[in-house]
């Protein structure tokens, strides 16, 4: 255990200067940099103006350079300057972190409160009208476009209250904050419901056909008794693992459901500062995001060991 | 026990096929989601390759006096803000969608395959540096790493289906690197290799079609995150540039501004999107059910 423990927390570190390097090197290969950016509205280009400001943000420097510059200044805690505000990276970013989190937590909510029991209930009532009914909406929580089904839940809501419910200021309390942020976390949530939906079926399905479950009907165990308490436990560990992973990816549905509802998280700042090239922002962005996607990963891994004895770690 | 209906059992099992006609039947009955799933897809393939003789409008002729105009018998799905004909831009749309999706999951699908084909029979130093490199991509969801890739090769066409299927790679990667160990330990494999084939050989020739059926399973997954992919890079405005008319793009354009006076503008695009990748989703939730039957569900 202890020396598992250790190669995945190495391996982990591994990943991430890997993805340092990738995004820093990836970044730069992008065309054109803030400088032609905030040139190309200007018209004029006075090259001598223009290497003066590429020299003010550091991009005349060697690649390499600018990277160790980025790597020591994260071990320092300093995340260097946005390029577009000029204020530090930390202090654009914080702010923007809690919302962003409170929409996924409140996204992942959703989609547990949902996806776990229709699953189980479908799964129960296997092959029935019911289950097909389940089945062609979880099927259809994969394919809708979330940006489409946020326009749709816009538009409907213009048409019957008349009011969109979009970010206009910072809600005043928590009521306020909850009603706000429960539509798109929805509209983000009904994938990742979805998806814990199929899953939670096909494992309580795997379940069912076990050996111990016809030992538990042959004993005469109720068939409420069967399926909630002998099956339901066993088929809810790999739905754990679907729940741990959907968490650190519901963030690439927030980009989109932050850009429709226009609300100021870091997802919607990503994009943002993907097209103004603001290099500071996006690489400590990404890495932020690789660090939560390890992290998850290796707590979902750790949480499975927990749950299912049969796991060993370090063999 | 319940009694057991004969003539059911031995029509669920396939008895009484004597013609093709019956064997498709005989499908149907089986797996209706996945002849609803076909039926999308075959459409979905006819709509781009004859989109020019659906739609007798030019997806990219604007006409202002047609601006925001409601859908009637010559426009009619609506026109868009600069007066284009949507149907025609829907039809020709199709074309991007395939196009991009086929193609990004075909180069994912090759390079993956290439990748975990070579690094769970070389093993070694090989399989050690694929698979932490698979890791960092991982480390990214796959709509952002998509997101970055575009945004760093800028927007065309060719560099959208390159961002998309560069994010496709580790799980195809995964998936054949694992057959592919419990593959190279089987004896035919060693047969193979006893009877003096060379290694390359027998990777191409003797472990890759035995990891086709996940393959096919994956890919048809796969589409489907591709054309949603496209539609979601579109909209953020780093996907396919103009002039292609992209469905994603068109919800972003100024559908979502006039979305008040000319809802067409957002609904049949979007409404475009979700059944293709509903189709796709249907074929390939069939596919797994027929090809790898450990996996029913």
């Amino acid at each position: 255990m202890g020396t598992y423990l250790i190669k995945r927390f190495f391996l982990m570190l591994l990943t991430l200067l890997g993805m340092s390097v990738i995004i820093f090197v990836m970044l730069r290969l992008m065309p054109g940099n803030i400088v032609d950016i905030m040139f190309d509205s200007a018209g004029f280009v006075d090259p001598l103006e223009k290497a003066e400001i590429e020299k003010e943000l550091g991009l005349d420097r060697p690649i390499p350079v600018q990277y160790f510059d980025w790597i020591w200044g994260l071990m320092h805690w300093d995340l260097g300057f946005s390029y577009v505000s000029e204020m530090p990276a930390a202090e654009e970013l914080g702010p923007r972190i809690p919302i962003t989190a409170k929409l996924a937590i409140m996204a992942l909510g959703f989609s547990v409160l949902f996806g776990v029991p229709l699953g189980v209930i479908s799964a129960v009532k296997q092959d029935t009208a019911l289950d097909y009914t389940l089945r062609v909406i979880s099927l259809s929580g994969l394919s809708l476009p979330s940006f489409w089904l946020a326009l749709l839940i816009l538009m409907f809501s213009v048409a019957v209250f008349n009011d969109i419910p979009i970010y206009m200021e910072p809600p005043e309390n928590l009521l306020d904050e909850l009603l706000l942020f429960s539509i798109p976390a929805a509209a983000v949530g009904f994938r990742s419901s979805a998806l814990i939906m199929r899953l939670t079926r096909s494992s309580m399905l795997e379940v069912l056909r076990q050996d111990y479950i016809r030992t538990a009907r042959a004993k005469g165990a109720s068939e409420n008794s069967v399926n909630y308490s002998h099956a339901l436990k066993n088929a809810f560990l790999p739905v754990t693992t679907i729940i741990g992973i959907e968490a650190a990816f519901l963030i690439g549905g927030l980009i989109i459901t932050e850009t429709v509802f226009n609300i100021p998280g870091v997802a919607h700042f990503l994009v943002e500062a993907i097209l103004m090239r603001d290099y500071p922002i996006v690489q400590n962005l990404v890495m932020l995001i690789a660090l939560i996607v390890v992290t998850v990963n290796f707590i979902v891994d750790l949480t499975y060991g927990a749950l299912d004895p049969r796991i060993k770690y370090g063999s | 026990m319940t009694d057991v209906d004969h003539q059911l059992e031995l029509d669920k099992a396939g008895a009484n096929i004597n013609s093709r006609w019956d064997a498709v039947l005989h499908f149907a009955k089986n797996y209706p989601l996945a002849v609803g799933g076909i039926i999308i897809v075959i459409m979905f393939v006819g709509m781009a390759i004859f989109a020019d003789v659906i739609s007798s409008h030019d997806p990219v002729q604007t006409n202002a006096s047609l601006s925001l105009a409601a859908p009637s018998a010559n426009n009619i799905l609506g026109a868009d803000m600069m007066g284009r004909d949507m149907f025609a831009r829907i039809v020709h749309g199709s074309r991007i969608s395939l196009v991009v999706g086929v193609s990004s999951t075909l180069l994912g699908g090759i390079i993956g395959v290439v990748i975990g084909l070579m690094s769970g029979y070389l093993l070694g130093w090989f399989d050690l540096i694929m698979q932490r490199i698979i890791d960092i991509m991982q480390a990214l969801p796959l709509l952002v790493l998509a997101l970055v890739m575009a945004a760093s090769l800028g927007p065309s066409l060719e560099n959208t289906i390159l961002a998309i299927s560069i994010p496709l790679v580790p799980r195809v990667a995964r998936v054949v690197r694992s057959s592919t160990l419990a593959l190279r330990e089987m004896p035919f494999v060693e047969a193979a290799r006893a009877a003096g084939m060379t290694e390359l050989r027998v990777a191409f020739r003797h472990v890759l079609p035995n990891t086709l059926a996940p393959l096919i399973v994956l890919g048809t997954a796969q589409l489907g995150s591709a054309i949603l992919v496209e539609a979601s890079l579109s909209f953020l405005g780093l996907g396919v540039p103009e002039p292609h008319p992209s469905w994603g793009r068109m919800l972003s354009e100024n559908a979502a501004e006039y979305a008040r006076v000319a809802p067409w503008l957002v609904i049949f695009p979007g409404l475009a999107i979700s059944i293709v990748v509903f189709g796709t989703n249907l074929l390939g939730d069939a596919l797994r059910d027929i090809l790898d039957p450990r996996q029913r569900t």
